[in-house]
């Protein structure tokens, strides 16, 4: 059996498994024992589903042999903690929710299983996605695997953090102010959002339901490529979801740039950032103007409004979506006398810090005498930061900035103080607000060997744009993954 | 921060909105964690807003039509696997009426 089998990307494993030079099972074991390996020091998995997976893994075997082997097929996956996953317990990193076990698929874990893919388990996360570096978990947090000190981002640092340590061989994630692009720049691999609405949100746990969107880790812009294409679709169970025609993305990788005007916003280079990340971010749209590619600056002058919007209108929607969890149908119960002191009680004790702060603010911008202030302000300003985007794309194709401000921080750097962790995810939040693509792809390094992410953002639906765009700049070979 | 934008009085009709039990060190913490957001969030009155429609939706415009029709199984037993109480198929609560 070749050795190091993890490491692998999916299209490379996925060709090897239809020639039958490895199996599903093999290649199974090989990230179970990555897994056993490498938890103890990353904490990357709230719980490992190896049972399962080995016998899915079996049935890809039997289908591969059978000649019946759609692209993922017998390729081991981490699922955020934040899908439902029929069987196997969901806890979205919460104490409320650590015995629930969902009697039901989300519709991205049914087509998943419809592929054949294997879940190698859930990973770990902010509580309820709701941080930037996944230590609100109540399971503890992620640790980066390049550097154990440091945070993985978040809040799907677990995903990432997997993927990066080849515990699997791809992921799923949700982004909601950049939860899937902050993780995959501080963890060195592609993280891609999808448009609003071009993935079903069903059966995944709803934190602010206008901004959250699905999508991949992937250890390549093909791999990313890949999962979206199953991912994406109608689904009749989300009736926000879009029914536009699911294009083959991975054909969408041409190899070149050729003609792609690149949008340079100059209110994303900004002082207090890292210089060396904004230097690589530079650098890298120095070899897309080397690869027939041209620059243009634009201004999206409503970025620094963006993060109030934010949390006015993300902490509104949590505070609704939240209401679910009263002790009385599913998950934790504290004992009361009667139901009011038990709803109150069970919270307060199911609830980390973090997630009783974000209701707690959602709750006063929605009250009586607050609403105009606070609630229909921020949504006034989301409109202003959206109408930036389309006047931005009259004069590009593609926008490219820094994914994060700094590389991965320190564990606890941040955690006494909330603003300053909403902060990091200043150049992410607006492309959630204004429901675009994006995506996270790795560019360079810093002093300290940690990875800088770049983020490229297209319009609406124009996520073959992006694919096509980070699959030449990985092909320049300008910059080699570690 | 001159201007206090949030009381310990407010902190607790809203933990009674929200429905969460706060013990006082968490009410005066949440007091000056709101305090400094409501500061920060701010700021977007530097914008005028007059005549801008609030965003009411992200995806495309519409909502899509579907037939009214039952495409599930009754499955209570699965539904109620979860309950943190049960009394056959129904969740049991505390007593409601006196």
């Amino acid at each position: 059996m070749p050795s190091e089998l993890h490491k692998l990307t999916i299209a490379e494993a996925s060709a090897k498994l239809r020639k039958r030079e490895v199996s599903a099972l093999e290649l199974t074991r090989d990230c179970l024992e990555r897994i056993a390996a490498s938890e103890p020091k990353l904490n990357a998995f709230i719980t490992v589903c190896e049972k399962e997976a080995v016998e899915q893994a079996r049935q890809a075997d039997a289908r591969l042999a059978a000649g019946d082997a759609p692209a993922l097929c017998g390729i081991p996956l981490g699922i955020k903690d934040i899908y439902a996953t029929k069987g196997v317990r969901t806890t979205c990193a919460s104490r409320i929710l650590e015995n629930f076990v969902p009697p039901f698929d989300a519709t991205v874990i049914e087509r998943l299983r419809a592929e054949g893919a294997v879940f190698v388990g859930k990973t770990n996360m902010d509580e309820f996605a709701m941080g930037s570096s996944t230590e609100n978990s109540a399971f503890g947090p992620t640790l980066n695997p390049h550097d154990t000190e440091r945070v993985a981002g978040g809040s799907s640092g677990g995903s990432a953090a997997a993927v990066a340590a080849h515990e699997c061989l791809g992921a799923l994630g949700t982004d909601t102010g950049g939860s899937i692009r902050e993780p995959a720049s501080f963890c060195g691999v592609v993280g891609l959002k999808p448009t609003y609405s071009r993935v079903s949100r069903y059966g995944v746990v709803a934190y602010a339901s206008s901004l959250d969107q699905v999508g991949p880790f992937a250890k390549s812009v093909r791999d990313a490529a890949i999962i979206l294409r199953t991912l994406a679709g109608k689904d009749p169970r989300d009736s926000t979801c879009s029914a536009r025609a699911v294009p083959d993305y991975e054909r969408a990788l041409a190899g070149d740039a050729k003609g792609l005007r690149i949008g340079v916003p100059k209110e994303f280079f900004v002082e207090g950032m890292q210089p060396e990340v904004e230097k690589a971010v530079r650098a890298a749209l120095k070899s897309y103007e080397s690869i027939g590619a041209s620059t243009v600056e634009i201004s999206l002058p409503h970025t620094g409004y963006a993060i109030a919007a934010y949390y006015l209108v993300a902490t509104a929607e949590a505070s609704a979506n939240l209401a679910r969890y009263d002790g009385i149908r599913f998950g934790l119960r504290a004992s009361a006398e009667d139901n009011i002191a038990l709803n109150e009680i069970t919270r307060a004790e199911g609830f980390g810090a973090e997630v009783k702060r974000r209701i707690m603010l959602g709750t006063f911008a929605l009250s009586a005498g607050y609403y105009d202030a606070y609630y229909l302000k921020g949504q006034k300003v989301r409109t202003l930061i959206r109408n930036d985007f389309e006047r931005a794309f009259e004069k590009c194709d593609l926008i490219v900035t820094p994914v994060a401000p700094t590389t991965a921080f320190k564990l606890g750097e941040k955690m006494n103080d909330p603003l300053t962790m909403y902060l990091s995810d200043i150049f992410t939040i607006s492309v959630n607000l204004a429901g675009l693509p994006g995506m996270s792809i790795p560019c360079g390094y810093d002093s300290n060997h940690l990875p800088i992410g770049m983020q490229l953002i297209a319009p609406p639906f124009a996520e073959e744009t992006i694919l096509r765009a980070g699959d030449a700049f990985e092909r320049t070979g300008a910059f080699k993954s570690r | 921060m001159a201007e206090t934008k949030i009381t310990l009085e407010q902190v607790r009709h809203v933990a009674l909105l929200a429905r969460l039990r706060l013990s006082n060190d968490e009410e005066e913490s949440l007091r000056s964690d709101m305090d400094e957001m409501l500061a920060y969030v701010d700021k977007l009155n530097e914008l005028d807003t007059k005549d801008v429609a609030p965003t009411t939706q992200v995806g495309e415009a519409g909502m899509p039509m579907r037939e009214d029709e039952v495409t599930n199984q009754p499955a209570a037993d699965a539904m109620l696997a979860n309950a943190p109480s049960r009394d056959r198929n129904y969740f049991k609560v505390p007593k409601i009426i006196e």
